[in-house]
Order: structure tokens, then sequence, then C-alpha cells
């Protein structure tokens, strides 16, 4: 009785101590998180200054940030600016993004439905994962041109494979009892597909869609290394051409900062659907 | 007792019920299955099944594992087709699942992107029951399994013996009339088990359904059935059919009459005569 006591003692000391100690001491994350960046970006600063490095192999801090800065009070149409340049890669991504899922997670039902299709098809399957797929690139920029095709091309090519492989994943895992329960009901195939195993699948089709739009962001950008008019990867071309380094480092923070958004979009309608099913088992990553 | 084990002792107490009862609603006659393994080898499953069943009544069905029960279970149901023989529901023959069965299996199955109340009313979506008319019915099957003011709770939420209670509304949204349970409480602790065998009971009376409930446990065969079929492995066959007489409603205390001593020590001793209690 005396230990429980003291516990509860103990347990109401926290509770009234409800300030920013306490909040710091259960989440001590929240504060070092920034604390860390604080103290990484000022050793770059001090170190950049105090080592004399030229600012084309490492430039200040304050000269990315300054970078960033010009890149977006210019103007929205010039095409020296993040705005222009960084809408045409947007614009790829989202549309190769959405193209490159819905292709995959279509044909991922349809093979996973049919047995033998994908018996046969599961070897080329296999053997395309295993292909880096931007190697491809050169090739897709000359089929399809300079301009935005070839890029939304790459986007969908390499965003396809995750779902694809993802959703056979998860229409191949779905749990035999709940097929066997709606068999007892004498429910049809296209009852027993949307009501157990669409559902079913859908954490394996999130953690697809999570891979695809990291992928998304590199096929864009490694297009427009290629061949490209417009876009952030013809950005930081033309200013490493210009020893612009800190242009560099400022157009990597927006590309992070775009597939970021893009991360956190998906998050949220995972959080919406997905509420059921534990989270640990949505995050389950197959293709990475 | 001697006699017990081969099948025409088994059918006695059909014949003796044919006489003053209207037939069966459920005869089994001559059932057979045969499985082939990847290897190429025949297992027999289930060899020459005899038995009947009578409308509103509760038979066990008890056995080691690998007796067969659950493909039993699973032929009745229509789910898998006899090799040989026949069963018949009301007079039709079974090939294939069927409106008039719920069935409950040894984990409740509830999908957890659904509520409560959306789960048990899944059969109504599958059989293209109006969804008022089977709102209605979910919500007072609810009541009836103690779930009410849980409709709108995730399967995640409640507990075993709950989820399980939830299911077994869920396999009488349709008014089936017969319903086939396959181990459903087998996954639960002693106690809940126990509370649960209490509650089954209960719930049979208060719908009238016909019974059909596979175990492993000789106790809960005993308890609750009218009829406790024995099953012995390699094969599967019908040891017995042990009619229990105790008066219903049965309570735990019931469990140490003599009565329900004597069958379940009659149930142990065929099933060591068989050798399949190591």
């Amino acid at each position: 009785m005396a230990e429980i006591t003291a516990n509860k003692g103990e347990g109401e000391i926290a509770v009234r101590d409800s300030g920013w100690r306490a909040r710091i001491a259960r989440r001590p994350e929240r504060v070092l998180s920034p604390i860390l960046l604080v103290v990484v970006l000022a050793a770059w600063e001090g170190g950049v200054r105090f080592f004399n490095v030229p600012s084309y192999m490492l430039p200040r801090v304050s000269r990315v940030i300054f970078g960033l800065y010009q890149g977006f009070v210019i103007s929205p149409f010039s095409r020296g600016g993040y705005w222009l340049n960084g809408g045409v890669t947007l614009v790829e991504v989202l549309l190769g993004f959405v193209i490159g899922c819905t292709i995959g997670l279509v044909l991922g039902i349809v093979i996973s439905q049919i047995r033998l299709l994908d018996a046969t098809l599961r070897p080329y399957i296999v053997a395309f994962q295993c292909l880096p797929k931007v190697a491809i690139a050169p090739i897709i920029i000359m089929w399809f041109g300079y301009d935005i095709t070839s890029k939304v091309v790459m986007v969908a090519l390499l965003t396809f494979f995750p779902l694809l492989v993802n959703s056979m994943a998860g229409f191949h895992g779905v749990d035999l009892d709940r097929i066997e329960l709606l068999h007892s009901l004498s429910a049809s195939r296209w009852q027993i597909f949307w009501k157990v195993k669409f559902p079913s699948a859908l954490p394996f089709i999130f953690a697809g869609l999570d891979i695809a739009a990291v992928f998304a962001v590199v096929g864009a950008i490694v297009g427009e290394f290629v061949g490209a008019q417009l876009g952030l990867g013809v950005q930081i071309l033309s200013m490493n051409a210009q020893m612009d380094t800190a242009g560099s480092f400022s157009v990597c923070i927006v590309l992070a900062l775009m597939g970021l958004a893009l991360n956190s979009a998906i998050r949220a309608v995972q959080r919406r659907v997905l509420f059921w099913a534990p989270s640990e088992a949505s995050q389950r990553a197959i293709n990475l | 007792m001697a006699g017990m084990s081969d099948n025409s002792a088994a059918r006695e107490p059909i014949f003796r019920s044919l006489l003053t009862e209207p037939p069966p609603l459920i005869a089994i006659r001559g059932l057979s299955k045969t499985f082939a393994t990847l290897q190429g080898e025949r297992v027999e499953a289930l060899v020459d099944i005899e038995v009947a069943i009578g409308a509103g009544s509760f038979a066990t069905i008890v056995g080691p594992s690998g007796c067969g029960k659950s493909t039993l279970l699973r032929i009745l149901a229509g789910l898998i087709p006899a090799t040989a023989g026949a069963v018949e529901i009301a007079g039709k023959a079974v090939n294939g699942p069927r409106k008039d069965i719920g069935m409950v299996f040894q984990s409740s199955i509830l999908l957890p992107w659904r509520t409560v109340l959306d789960n048990v009313m899944l059969p109504a979506e599958i059989l293209g029951i109006p969804r008022e008319e089977a709102r209605e019915r979910a919500h007072e099957l609810l009541r009836m399994v103690r779930l009410d003011g849980f409709e709108n709770k995730y399967p995640q939420e409640l507990s075993g013996g709950m989820q399980q209670r939830a299911s077994i509304a869920r396999a009488l949204l349709h008014d089936p009339a017969i319903l086939l349970m396959d181990e459903p409480f087998g996954a639960l602790d002693a106690m809940t088990r126990e509370q649960m065998n209490l509650e089954l009971q209960r719930i049979w009376q208060a719908s009238g359904k016909t019974v059909i409930l596979v175990t492993h446990s000789i106790p809960e065969a005993v308890f609750l059935g009218d009829q406790v079929l024995v099953m012995t492995p390699r094969p599967g066959r019908l040891a017995c059919v042990i009619p229990v007489g105790l008066a219903r409603p049965r309570a735990l205390d019931d469990m140490t009459t003599p009565e329900f001593g004597a069958a379940t020590h009659d149930i142990r001793k065929l099933l060591q005569q068989k050798g399949t209690l190591d």
C-alpha cells in the first residue's frame, strides 16, 4: 500500500508541473532537434570563416540563405528564379506521380487477381525492379524530347514500380480468413474485392505511395539533368557551371521542401484513411 | 460402451428420433472427404460420416486435432465439396454456400476499418438486405449479445470475448436457420470461455437456431450439446454420438453433477481407446 501511495504522489507532482519543464522532460527531442540544427549551422558558418574555405567549395550558410532569398524575390516568370523552375519541376513531379501511381496500382490489382498473369509476369517484374530506372533517363529524353513530357514519363516510370510491387504484395497478403468469411456468405468476386481485399491492401498501397513520393522528385531531377530547358535540375546544372555553389545548395533546400510537402500530404491522407491500421504495419516499406 | 464405436450404434439415436419427431433438419449420409497432398498422397480426412441433427437442437463435435471436425463443418457450410456422400439441409443437397447458414470462426474476423455495427451489418450488404431493416436487426442482435452501447466502437477497442460476441451477432444478421461454429472460444481464457458458453446457451435458447459447434474441449462439448459427436483421427471417423440429457438452461454448477461426469468420462474413455489421447 505504501508504495502505491508513494507512486501516486510522484504522479501528482508530474501532473502539477505541467509547464515547459515537464513538456521538455516528456519530449526532449522537440528541443534537441532545433538545437542540433542551430549548432550544425553555426559550426558550418564558423568553420568556413575560420578555415577560409573558398565559397565555390563550401559557401557560408548565410550565402545559401541569401541565395534562397534571391531566388524567390525575383519575378515569378524569370528563367533564373525559383518560382518558374520550381513550378515546372513541381508540375513534372505531380503529373508523373499521379500517372505512375495510378497505372502501378491498377496493374497491381489486375495482375494479382489473375494467377496466370501473375506467374507469367513475375520474373520480368523482378528483373525490372533490379534495374536502376534512372539509367533509362537518356533513352527517355531521346524518345520524348527536351520538354516537360520526358520528365513526366521519367517520374511516372519511377513511381510506377513501388505501387505495382506494393499493391501486389498487399493483395497477396490478405488474411484468408476474411476471404473465407465472405465466401461463407456466398459473396461474389467483386464483393470480396471491394469489401475485403482492397481495404486490407491499403496499408501496403500507402507504403508504396510513401516510397513513390521520394522517387518522384528523384525522377524529375535526373530527367532534368539529362536534358531539359527549365526546372530546378537545370538550374542546379547552370549554377554549378557558374561555380555558384551557394545557389546549388539553396535549390537543394527547395527540392527537400518539395519532397517534404508531398510526403506530408500523403501522410495526412493516410492518417484519415488508415486510422484503423497500426502505424508500424502501414509503414512497412517493400521496395527501398 | 463396446458397441458405441461402430456406425450402427451412432445411427441408433437417429432412428429413435425419427419415430417421434419430424425428419432432421440436417442429414449427413456416408460423407467422405479425401485430400490430395502436393506429393500426390491421399489423406482421408473424413470417412463415412453418418449423422442427423434435428431442427432447433444443439450439436457439438469434439475430437483431437486432425480428426477432420473443421473439415466436416466446412463441408456443411458448402465451402468445400465432399468426395463422397451427401449433406442435406431441409431436404436439399448442399452444393455451395447457403443463405440459411451463419458461420462463426475461431477468430472473430471483424474488419478493423468498420465499426461494430457496420461489421454486424456486413452480411446484409452481401445478401442485399435493405439497409434500414438490417440496421434495426443489427441493433436488436447487439442487444442480445450484450454489446449495446458499443455500436460505434471499432473492433480493436473491444476485448476478445466482446469481439467474438460481435461475430456471433454478425452470423445471425440474415436470420439463418443454422449456426455453424468452428472452435469459437478456443482463443479465449478459461474464465471468459465459461461465460461465453453460458451466453451462447442463452442466445441459442432465445433465437431458436440449430447450432453445430466444433470444439476440442470435452467439458465444453458436453455442457453445450444436446448430442455430442465424438470424432477420432487418422482417418477422421465419427466414433459415437452421445446424447446429453441435462435439463436446460444448464448452469456452470451442472458440471459437477454425476450425469455430466459420466458423459465426459465416456467421451474421454472412447478417445483413449482409440489411442488418440497420448
